[in-house]
């Protein structure tokens, strides 16, 4: 069959399912709509989870990311899985004894502070909607990369099928639909990576493979490919090459901001006790890690196999790279999106793709430069079944699965978004006596107006998408990790303490990355050029969130020592949501 | 009173137990002493590298079922649980 009527088939038997799946999981309540009844089951929250998380970065980009980095991308690997440890340990199992819908309404309550509660949603918001505009152009990119529609339509397409599950379900649509997804970007990230450790290394589990040796006897395939890549003038895959503060550094941020975002926190407000929190964080985890240990392999495997996709022969001599005409048709088809780009620089017709090491021998060689002059990482994991000869329908499936990931991770930031308006704001702020079914219409109406904003951005980007990565991690693990965290383990941390904290802490994050990357990115504002040199101590804007962290919790220590201790209440507060006793008894599912 | 201070006690304690590890196996191993372990090599894999890119991402998975683990007989001991 054609490829492009499989991805329609495919992706359409996908889209069937989850409008299937919302159909079934309409909700009447708040409750529903928020937390799903606190119904879910924890093995199945945890899938969800996996789902929430895993973004079209972490199923398109990731691996591509690894294989151009090699160890350097380790950063990405650890940081997003072991913020999981600290959400287990140091915030989860508190937050869902405490019960309630929202991150900012825990904040606002435990710090009895509007002023918390506000600075908490705004941050919230920034975080998450500066996070699906990614997600919504990773849908559009698959739809006309796969599906040959242009990019409105795609976009469209995905906006109109979140719409339909997460303003009739809310949280329990989202639930039941990112159970589904998980399945579906899992299978088709797991089943071209067993494809291709097989093809490579005879073993069929791709973590087992990347340790494995080569078929073809060449020795074992990570010695392989340090060897190819030294040779053609790259730097070693398994080695070190950014400075170790830098890396600890980023990595630390991610952590704390994975433990932070509000869209990963409020899915375990949805499981029935305390002691589920724990275990289905756990469970997230091991479902992540499923993703997160195949990508080291993928990213390997892809970069070996495009090196030998081009240098067929010998380095330098005249036959040894691929003739530009008998390029293979996954080259062709991704130059024509412009993601891969060849210039013949020396005229002869063929492929020349080195490093800089290879600078002294290009006279020898007859060589004028790297050839390759853009190789878009996104492709790795797009293009790795066609460039391992892999059928039809496992291209196919990946488009789905790449769909799967922007829409589930879209979904889950939207409910985080529009829950945090609907009953932080509106019933929180403005309409206290506000019944609980107009909250629950006051929930739907900010979900599809939350839907409409991110197609809107969307479909006009600004020209900071690409930046604001860093920006959500950034805010969240400078402003809501450590106050959580303080919230939870200090009964010390006073009103004053914390909004201090948390304002010192974005402050000096938000003006740590606009220096390098200009006033709210606005590009030529910025003070210094964002390069290694001009860095404080050689922190990169991405890692300087856990110094913003850092920064949050000195200030907020220092202040409450000098301000009046919480009140009586607040203390009792937060004894209560130490010990698990007591927690609200769970809903019918 | 007491009992609910000697539970927290004991949480804490496990808690930073596991957060020990966990900067181990991926501050320590991973990044800070990636160099030396990379010259031990486990069948295709130098370990330093094995860490940052598996090895880390498993234990902490073990680590969260270990501390929920911990934290039933905990809870139950200090007769806080949920049922």
């Amino acid at each position: 069959m054609e490829l492009r009527t499989m991805t329609f088939l495919v992706v359409g038997f996908t889209f069937a399912l989850y409008i299937i799946i919302a159909i079934r999981s309409r909700v009447a309540t708040t409750g529903e709509f928020y937390v799903a009844g606190k119904g879910v089951h924890p093995v199945l929250n945890g899938m969800a989870t996996g789902a929430d998380w895993m973004s079209a970065a972490s199923f398109i980009s990731m691996a591509g990311l690894i294989a151009f980095k090699g160890y350097d991308a380790s950063v990405f690997l650890m940081g997003w899985t072991g913020g999981y440890v600290l959400l287990a340990m140091l915030l989860a199992p508190y937050l869902r004894k405490y019960g309630k819908y929202t991150v900012p309404s825990f904040i606002g309550d435990r710090f009895y502070s509007r002023t918390a509660r506000v600075t908490a949603v705004l941050c919230l918001i920034i975080a998450s909607l500066t996070y699906v505009i990614g997600q919504m152009k990773g849908i559009g990119v698959a739809f006309s990369r796969f599906l040959e529609v242009s990019f409105e339509v795609g976009l469209f397409a995905g906006m109109g099928i979140v719409f339909i599950y997460a303003v009739l379900g809310g949280m329990k649509g989202v639930t039941n639909t990112q159970i589904a997804q998980y399945c579906v970007l899992i299978f088709a990230y797991t089943v071209p990576a067993v494809f291709i450790s097989l093809q490579l290394t005879g073993n069929p589990v791709p973590q087992l493979g990347l340790g494995s040796a080569m078929v073809d006897g060449s020795g074992y395939m990570l010695d392989k490919l340090d060897l190819v890549l030294t040779d053609l003038g790259f730097k070693e895959y398994t080695i070190q090459k950014g400075s170790t503060l830098n890396i600890m550094l980023y990595t630390l941020s991610l952590m704390i901001g994975t433990a932070g975002l509000p869209h990963v926190i409020i899915r375990f407000f949805t499981v029935p006790r305390v002691r589920d929190a724990r275990s289905s964080v756990g469970w997230a985890l091991v479902f992540i890690a499923i993703l997160y240990t195949t990508a080291p392999a993928v990213g390997a495997m892809a970069r070996l196999n495009l090196m030998n996709t081009i240098q067929i022969g010998e380095i330098g001599s005249p036959t040894g790279n691929l003739e530009y005409d008998k390029r293979p048709s996954w080259f062709k088809n991704w130059e024509k999106t412009g993601l891969l780009k060849f210039e013949d620089k020396n005229g002869d017709g063929r492929i020349q793709y080195y490093g800089p090491g290879l600078k002294d021998k290009e006279d020898e060689f007859g060589w004028k430069g790297n050839e390759m002059v853009k190789v878009d990482r996104d492709i790795m994991v797009l293009a790795n079944p066609e460039i391992a000869n892999l059928p039809n329908w496992v291209i196919a499936l990946v488009a789905a699965g790449g769909i799967a990931a922007a829409l589930s991770t879209a979904a889950g930031l939207l409910l985080a978004i529009s829950s945090s308006i609907s009953h932080d704001l509106f019933k929180g702020m403005m309409m206290p006596d506000m019944s609980d079914k107009t909250e629950l219409m006051t929930g739907r109406i900010a979900m599809a107006g939350a839907i409409c904003v991110a197609g809107y951005f969307g479909l006009h980007p600004p020209g900071f998408a690409a930046q604001v990565v860093a920006l959500a991690f950034g805010l969240a693990a400078s402003s809501i990790f450590p106050a959580l965290m303080m919230g939870i383990f200090s009964k010390k941390v006073n009103r004053t303490g914390a909004t201090s904290g948390m304002l010192c802490g974005i402050g000096a994050t938000l003006v740590y990355i606009f220096w390098f990357k200009g006033w709210f990115f606005v590009p030529g504002t910025n003070m210094l050029p964002n390069t290694p040199d001009n860095w404080f101590l050689g922190i990169s804007p991405e890692a300087f969130g856990s110094v913003g962290a850092a920064i949050n919790f000195a200030v907020a220590f220092t202040v409450s020592s000098f301000t009046p201790a919480p009140p009586e209440h607040i203390q009792h507060l937060v004894e209560d949501i130490r010990i698990p006793a007591g927690s609200g008894a769970a809903q019918d599912h | 009173m007491s009992d609910v201070a000697a539970y927290w006690r004991e949480n804490i304690r496990l808690v930073i137990g596991c957060i020990i590890v966990w900067f181990i196996v991926s501050y320590g191993f991973g990044i800070l002493l990636v160099k030396p372990l990379n010259t031990i090599q486990i069948g295709g894999y130098k370990l330093g590298f094995w860490f940052a890119q598996q090895g880390s991402l498993y234990i902490f998975v073990a680590l969260i079922f270990f501390y929920a683990a911990r934290m039933n007989v905990l809870d139950r001991k200090y007769n806080v649980q949920e049922d």
